[in-house]
């Protein structure tokens, strides 16, 4: 599917283009207090940013950016993120995910340490999502070549 | 909620649904999908629930369509029945 | 037509008339007396804000009072993906 056509005005326009786009995944993540987004959101933008460069361009130049491996990572960090974050609560002696615990460690009362928590668990989302959009396409475009292309 | 805005989003919702299972060309049906969603992006706006619509427009038209479209080109374009 | 062709329109036909039967049950859009207003929803609307800092009160029940929920959905979203990388991807000399 993703040849490369060596195609300027294409190649120019996702260059310039998916910066924008990642800056507008982190306001949507790090606004998710006070506006409509979120991780999972944020996560699917930062991940459609990646799937439109290796659109515009194709696999192996989308991989020279992010490798497969450090994909796999993103993948399981985002999890031990989120469950890190819980766990830390359980062990400063709170319950799973009361993220109220965490002012014993964070310079701040418990009402913001709640609003830190839900942040901390929205950056984990984000990474999962991302990654994991990343890896899903890749997979369905190359049928798990991960190659140039079949046709 | 203004009701004459909602019928014609309603109706449009209907239209777009029928399409996308009755058209013969799979990727046609992928892109009246991706209508079909930010169609449903707007209803959702309409009743309040903003984060819903914002779901909708990037998992359900954005990322959903490119993954039809990345799954329909390992088969054929045309469906047999 | 086809047997399979009368089958498939009852099927669909009677689902579709018993889900508009059962939405006449169900309260109007927004109404403030209906159970899904009344018990669980004002303790949110009053207490997010003070409780988490945190305006959105969407992200805040999301992420905070549902907070195991989102972390399956994560599981779910990870599963999905390292399922689709199992099944899919094959490597190079096999």
């Amino acid at each position: 599917m993703i040849r490369r056509h060596e195609d300027i005005i294409i190649e120019s326009l996702a260059r310039f283009l998916t910066p924008f786009i990642q800056a507008f995944a982190l306001y949507v993540l790090f606004l998710g207090h006070y506006s409509p987004g979120g991780g999972f959101q944020g996560g699917v933008l930062m991940g459609a940013s990646f799937i439109l460069l290796v659109i515009a361009y194709d696999i192996i130049e989308g991989k020279r950016r992010i490798t497969e491996k450090f994909n796999i990572v993103l993948n399981a960090t985002g999890v031990m993120v989120f469950s890190g974050t819980g766990l830390l609560c359980l062990i400063l002696g709170g319950e799973f995910l009361d993220y109220s615990q965490l002012a014993a460690i964070l310079p701040v009362g418990p009402e913001e340490a709640r609003g830190l928590g839900i942040l901390a668990v929205e950056i984990g989302v984000e990474i999962t999502v991302a990654a994991i959009m990343v890896s899903i396409f890749l997979d369905l475009a190359s049928a798990g070549e991960h190659e140039e292309a079949l046709k | 909620m203004i009701w004459q805005f909602d019928l014609i989003l309603l109706t449009l919702v209907v239209i777009c649904a029928v399409a996308a299972i009755t058209v013969k060309d799979l990727l046609s049906s992928a892109i009246v999908l991706g209508a079909y969603s930010f169609l449903m992006c707007l209803i959702w706006t309409g009743m309040g629930a903003v984060d819903v619509a914002f779901t909708e427009a990037t998992v359900g038209a954005g990322v959903s369509t490119v993954f039809f479209v990345a799954a329909i080109y390992h088969t054929t374009r045309r469906t047999k029945d | 037509m086809k047997t399979l062709d009368i089958i498939g329109w009852f099927a669909v036909l009677t689902t579709g008339a018993l889900l508009i039967y059962g939405t006449a049950e169900m309260p109007n859009w927004g109404d403030p007396n209906s159970p899904p207003s009344t018990h669980v929803s004002p303790r949110y609307i009053e207490k997010a804000d003070e409780e988490t800092h945190t305006p959105n009160m969407v992200t805040a029940v999301l992420a905070d009072y549902r907070g195991y929920d989102t972390m399956g959905e994560t599981t779910v979203i990870f599963t999905a993906g390292v399922s689709c990388m199992m099944l899919l991807r094959r490597r190079q000399g096999k």
